[in-house]
């Protein structure tokens, strides 16, 4: 299956239909659950037990907003799928939430917000779904609008899948062009499928609060079974995580005149001790051919 | 949609230069309870525009739960005035997290345009002149 981006509009592709798995399907559930876990963790609150206003951006069902609230947050849900909004409402989510596009900007107050969270959202403003749309006016209008709502010293954390690399420098780019310090940090790299962007950006001027934390698994520290997002498959074809054409290509090493006469002494020594027929070394041993042969 | 968030959304059509607050429009409205919780208060007050929150109780037909002047720090943070039934904090605590607008509309005091709220959900999406 393609990556929903590339099949429909999100107000399309988040149908009834699509809307349904986000409440039945346990898999789902437990990967929006963990990611938003660690959105939270990236966000770095203040660890004073004081509940603070939140956005969830693209808050779909109300999975993550779900987090939020189990850590007492109250918190504000931004979704552009009325079908994803109605399961929220069946699900009784504690937040408010709004039937809105982000590429249209957040349409909030000045400085009021205390966090910003966004699972697997931002990257569908890199889509022109309606002739009308540029995905850097979208980009810029979204980035200007949360730098805009967000506290000085705020941080928003934006769980993304990017396409390419292309995209994800066109996102961190237009982050960066609206006041945001910050960057991506990335969960284990190596594997394909547990592999998570985070764009961490802190509003207000870079200070020592502001360095990226790291990645997991970045120090070749692999990911657990449960880590990784697929729970299907047996033991046996579990493989390492590396995309085929990311692998780096193998080549032989050799170098500009060959291996060398050492090489070649050594190879025939070798073959002389296994008993094979192999011509005496003389000073024509291992030389170059001459290029009229 | 509570009124915490009525109080931090702003009319974001093209043009529209401070497009707050959002006149209040509700038809029908529920309340549920919520448990107080005096320091998230504390560190919101701040943040909300007083007139807009009093504005908008009146708009629920609800003029004696503010006061037109926000009372002052101490009164509202007063020791134990969170367990007094009908103190400055519990109003407060009730009008911005436990009135719930079910039905209704926001309306941009600027341009005029009708954000219509169903379900409880404001529909903020912009058409595409409005961007």
């Amino acid at each position: 299956m393609p990556r929903p981006e590339i099949q429909a509009p999100p107000d399309v592709f988040y149908n009834e239909a699509e809307a349904r798995k986000y409440t039945t399907s346990s898999r789902i559930i437990e990967i929006q659950a963990r990611i938003s876990e660690r959105a939270l963790e990236l966000l770095a609150l203040p660890n004073d037990g004081v509940p603070k206003l939140l956005l969830d951006i693209g808050c779909g069902s109300g999975l993550s907003g779900e987090t939020l609230s189990e850590h007492g947050h109250q918190w504000i849900g931004y979704d552009i799928s009325q079908s994803m909004l109605d399961v929220a409402l069946e699900r009784e989510t504690e937040g408010d939430l709004l039937l809105a596009d982000m590429g249209q900007g957040l349409g909030l107050r000045p400085g009021v917000i205390d966090g910003a969270i966004s699972i697997s959202a931002v990257q569908w403003l890199c889509n022109a779904d309606k002739s009308s749309h540029d995905p850097r006016l979208r980009l810029k209008a979204f980035f200007g609008s949360l730098y805009r709502c967000l506290a000085r010293g705020a941080r928003a954390v934006l769980q993304f899948y990017a396409d390419n690399v292309k995209q994800s420098e066109m996102i961190v780019t237009y982050a960066m062009r609206a006041g945001f310090a910050g960057g991506v940090v990335i969960d284990w790299p190596h594997s394909s499928k547990a592999k998570k962007s985070y764009l961490v950006l802190t509003c207000g001027a870079p200070s020592v609060h502001t360095s990226l934390p790291k990645g997991k698994g970045e120090d070749g520290e692999m990911c657990s079974d449960d880590d990784d997002g697929d729970s299907s498959g047996e033991d046996g074809d579990r493989t390492v995580g590396i995309y085929e054409r990311n692998r780096p290509n193998k080549k032989q090493k050799t170098k500009k005149n060959g291996k060398g006469k050492q090489w070649l002494l050594k190879k025939k020594e070798q073959m002389r001790r296994k008993g094979h027929d192999v011509p005496t070394d003389t000073k024509y041993t291992g030389r170059k051919r001459k290029t009229y042969f | 949609m509570r009124l915490l968030t009525h109080n931090m959304l702003a009319s974001n059509v093209r043009g529209v230069t401070s497009g707050y607050p959002l006149k209040l429009e509700a038809t029908n409205w529920c309340t549920k309870e919520v448990d107080l919780n005096a320091d998230f208060i504390r560190g919101l007050l701040p943040k909300i525009d007083w007139r807009a929150l009093v504005a908008a109780t009146r708009a629920l037909n609800l003029p004696e739960l503010l006061p037109e002047e926000q009372p002052s720090e101490e009164e509202i943070f007063a020791e134990g005035a969170a367990n007094v039934e009908g103190s400055a904090i519990r109003r407060i605590h009730h009008a911005l997290l436990e009135i719930h607008v079910q039905q209704g509309a926001l309306i941009c005091p600027e341009s005029g345009r009708s954000f219509p709220i169903e379900k409880g959900i404001p529909n903020m999406m912009l058409h595409e002149d409005e961007v």
